[in-house]
């Protein structure tokens, strides 16, 4: 190069000045745990799911979500959603509805026929499952998937445990359940239905296998002794259920009183509605701050014009009428009687004061503890040291469908771990991404897309589904309302807001780099991270 | 009743990109091949708002042009720490002479390219506020006023940064700085001085004039191509946090441009031949006290000692920008729903 008059040095790049050099903190990338994931009673990957339903990439939507879970149609309708409680766009607005879009993504694939991911390479294991509810469904879909063999045994004559037998139809239409199940059946399952085990190491022994799950449910009504003419007809939720299930519904009368403040007083007084009761009266011993059932439940069941008697308990069922006893909340909470009594005019009562496990099949299983009626168990949901695995309503947890589905398949790794021989790996979770990690200017603001609701009079007299589902257009705009809390999005942000161009683009889901030849740690693009997905960390000097 | 399809794209045109938008909706910024038309090395603080500003600016102005530009600098920061001999950052055609005479420098250079029948390449000066509204007004006020066909950029830290953090007449009221001490019964900058440059070269009527600041991307992205679309002389007004001279964190440059904005101190309008024709309305609006209070400058009008008069003169000031520009929606609810 010809050096012009006066010039000594040739003409460089400031690339030369390494001025990452100044830095005392470096910007790293991280992951964070979304709160909504961490709720998860069924561990799925919630923000991983949604982020492909975002761009309106269903399918992969879906298969993220069956990774963990392969009953969302089922779960999108009945689960109660601790995700949108935990949900960090509460805060901001409304949480996002992931339960929606849950099942918008399920009714799609059901009607797409997207099959569930193949089974695993087959490792000569035999599983016993008993019990086909959620939990027992859940732990042979990753059973399969392991490459295990599963033969699933249930005493019902349909599969589908307390979701077919317990949850009615116009919550969980029948249809749906039945083609989720059979997609998991698909995968070879040797099913036997209208079995029941009753010694479970002999069944093992038996039938060859190396691990036993036990999801057997909790299927006895409790009962309490409410002093009752001969005539008084009384039934306990859960056969009540049970026989509307097998459509074979007992004679209620137009007088229903249900006893209990659980989902399952809620399904039972909805479901004596719309068998042609005039009057479902739900008595509970507490207030409304205090029942069991969700708030949802129970707006639903108030519109369905079902009462509900606050801080009462049934006395005694005399002939046509029912004496209740007033309640009043003590110090501590609890219900004390107050020595006043009204009557209601009923026809019949119905007792959803809770449900206990039938666990005979463990009395000559020694090294399985059971108390309280639930079965103990380790972290890896195996009881005991001999290869009896539970989960679901049989060990002690909230009684859920979502935590049965977990269990399943916590079971199931847990078994592959003992059948296999292995040391169950350790699994480190990701710090939590608070909110106060977020940076919600960037996110537009959107209320949140409600679901229609069927006609009040429509669902007082049938069974159709109750909650309508979102269709593509709303689906895609709730799932676009989620903030991806603590997980990189791929928003530009920090590779345009740096000064320094000390970011480097590596391309559609291949996120971002940072240059530290150049970075001097401003930190300005932790700061503007609309999902909190950077850290600033001292530099070892 | 029928209803309208809700285009929404989760964190809609706030960010840079935003992987939902098809390219053309993108910013330059967000696009792996911009031009980085001032590139890593250079020697600007930690957080420095102008390096970033010049970027936004030029990338922009140079995708407009496909590339046809001619940068000419003045003297201040952005000239300092970009090219300290033999290095230089800059990745496009870029000459610098003095502080005063950019628009001058501008003008010339549009002239010859002119004279030479070049209508492709296009001319762009910039400066810092030091040698726009003080040291190069008067070329600049000349450069308006023959409606030369150059885009002015003035880069806006509200002071003399480069030199040790001297009053400008674009710093602010009651701000500290080494030649408005914090001393007497009105500390640091006086009230009732300095030019408001955006509103002067309207004033001379010229085709394009703006402001913006490093907050919002999109905005000044736009008014760029806008102003790359016009010929004559047009005039852009960016605010750049400065961390040293203001006394914020590094990490703060982007959100305090956001809050003098939000708080109308910063107004965000343009305006065709002496005309307003948009403003940027206020989104979330603040106070100003949250905007002054995470700056040192102005750290003598709250603590111990704490001056609530002082900030309810700028509270004013910040009212009547929001009065002059309307940058408050009167009807609240219909605001950005979706974007």
């Amino acid at each position: 190069m010809e050096i012009p008059f006066a010039i000594t040095l040739d003409v460089g790049t400031s690339r030369a000045n390494h001025t990452g050099s100044w830095r005392v903190e470096r910007p790293v990338y991280v992951d964070r745990m979304p709160p909504c994931n961490d709720a998860c009673p069924a561990g799925e990957n919630i923000q991983g799911w949604l982020y492909e339903a975002e761009s309106g990439n269903y399918e992969a939507a879906w298969r993220k979500l069956v990774e963990e879970n392969p009953i969302p149609a089922i779960m999108g309708r009945v689960c109660f959603h601790p995700c949108e409680t935990a949900c960090n766009r509460v805060q901001v607005d409304e949480a996002v509805g992931i339960n929606a879009v849950e099942r918008f993504l399920g009714d799609l694939a059901i009607e797409k026929g997207w099959d569930l991911p193949p089974v695993g390479t087959d490792t000569g294991k035999r599983i016993l499952v008993v019990g086909a509810g959620p939990a027992g469904l859940s732990a042979t879909y990753h059973l399969r998937r392991l490459g295990h063999q599963v033969r699933l045994v249930d005493s019902a004559p349909q599969l589908g445990g307390m979701m077919r037998y317990g949850i009615p139809a116009y919550r969980l239409p029948r249809e749906v359940l039945d083609a989720e199940i059979a997609r998991i059946v698909a995968m070879g399952v040797e099913v036997e239905l209208g079995h029941v085990v009753h010694d479970i190491d002999q069944e093992r022994r038996e039938g060859g296998f190396d691990a036993v799950f036990l999801a057997v449910g909790a299927q006895l009504g409790k009962r309490v002794n409410i002093p009752a003419g001969d005539s008084s007809h009384i039934i306990d939720a859960v056969s009540f259920l049970h026989q509307v299930a097998d459509d074979d519904p007992p004679l209620l009368g137009r007088r229903v009183v249900i006893y209990g403040g659980g989902d399952t007083a809620f399904d039972a007084a909805r479901t004596a509605r719309r068998l042609g009761a005039t009057d479902a009266v739900i008595v509970y011993r507490r207030n409304r701050e205090r029942m069991g059932a969700s708030g949802e439940e129970l707006e639903q069941a108030l519109g369905e014009g079902i009462t509900v008697r606050w801080l009462s308990t049934v006395n005694k069922f005399e002939g046509d009428r029912i004496v209740l006893e007033k309640m009043e909340l003590n110090a501590e909470g609890f219900p004390e009687p107050t020595g006043e009594f009204e009557e209601l005019d009923a026809d019949s009562l119905v007792l959803a004061l809770g449900q206990d496990t039938d666990l005979s099949l463990l009395d000559q299983a020694s090294d399985v503890t059971v108390e309280d009626g639930a079965v103990e168990v380790q972290a890896s949901m195996m009881a005991g040291a001999s290869g009896i695995f539970a989960g679901g309503d049989a060990v002690p947890a909230d009684r859920t469908a979502t935590v049965a589905v977990g269990h399943g398949k916590k079971a199931a790794h847990g078994i592959d771990d003992f059948v296999m021989g292995r040391i169950p790996a350790q699994k480190d979770r990701h710090e939590l991404a608070t909110f106060d990690r977020l940076n919600t200017w960037y996110y537009a603001d959107a209320p949140r897309t409600k679901r229609p609701e069927l006609e009040k009079i429509r669902r007082q007299t049938n069974f159709e589904e109750v909650i309508g589902g979102l269709h593509e257009d709303n689906a895609l705009f709730e799932a676009r309302r989620c903030l991806s809390c603590g997980n990189c999005f791929e928003c530009d942000n920090c590779f345009g807001v740096c000064p320094d161009n000390a970011v480097i683009k590596l391309g559609p889901s291949q996120r971002y780099q940072f240059d530290y030849d150049f970075c001097k740690g401003c930190g300005i693009c932790v700061k503007e991270c609309p999902c909190g997905a950077i850290e600033m960390v001292p530099e070892r000097i | 009743m029928t209803t309208q399809p809700v285009h929404f794209y989760q964190i809609g045109s706030f960010a840079v990109g935003n992987r939902l938008l098809s390219d053309d909706e993108r910013t330059v910024q967000s696009n792996l091949d911009r031009t980085n038309s001032i590139d890593s090395g250079h020697r600007a603080c930690q957080g420095c708002g102008e390096a970033l500003g010049a970027r936004y600016a030029l990338d922009a102005a140079m995708r407009a042009t496909n590339g046809q530009i001619v940068a000419v600098n003045a003297t201040g920061c952005l000239e300092v720490f970009s090219t300290p001999y033999p290095e230089t950052s800059w990745r496009i055609p870029w000459l610098h002479s003095l502080f005063g005479n950019a628009p001058a420098v501008a003008t010339g250079v549009a002239a010859a390219l002119r004279v030479k029948g070049n209508r492709d390449v296009r001319v762009v000066a910039q400066a810092g506020d030091g040698g726009t509204v003080d040291i190069g007004f008067g070329c600049l006020s000349g450069m308006f006023e023959r409606n030369d066909d150059v885009l002015f950029i003035c880069y806006d830290n509200e002071g003399y940064m480069n030199t040790g953090v001297q009053r400008s007449a674009a710093t602010p009221p009651a701000a500290r700085t080494a030649t408005t001490e914090v001393v007497g019964p009105e500390p640091g900058n006086i009230f009732g001085q300095g030019k408001d440059l955006p509103r002067i070269a309207m004033a001379h009527d010229i085709p394009y004039v703006a402001t913006a600041t490093v907050a919002d991307l999109h905005d000044l992205e736009r008014k760029v191509e806008r102003a790359m679309e016009l010929h004559g002389a047009r005039y852009l007004h960016v605010l750049v946090p400065c961390p040293l001279g203001w006394g914020s964190a590094s990490n703060e440059t982007i959100h305090i441009a956001r809050l003098a904005k939000e708080s109308g101190l910063f107004p965000v309008f343009e305006a065709e031949n002496g005309k307003v024709t948009s403003v940027s309305k206020i989104r979330r609006q603040v106070p100003v006290e949250d905007y002054l209070s995470i700056q040192r400058r102005f750290a003598h009008l709250f603590g111990k000692n704490p001056r609530p008069d002082v900030v309810a003169h700028i509270q004013e000031m910040a009212d009547q920008n929001i009065a002059r520009y309307g940058l408050v929606d009167e009807d609240a609810d219909s605001k950005e729903m979706a974007e």
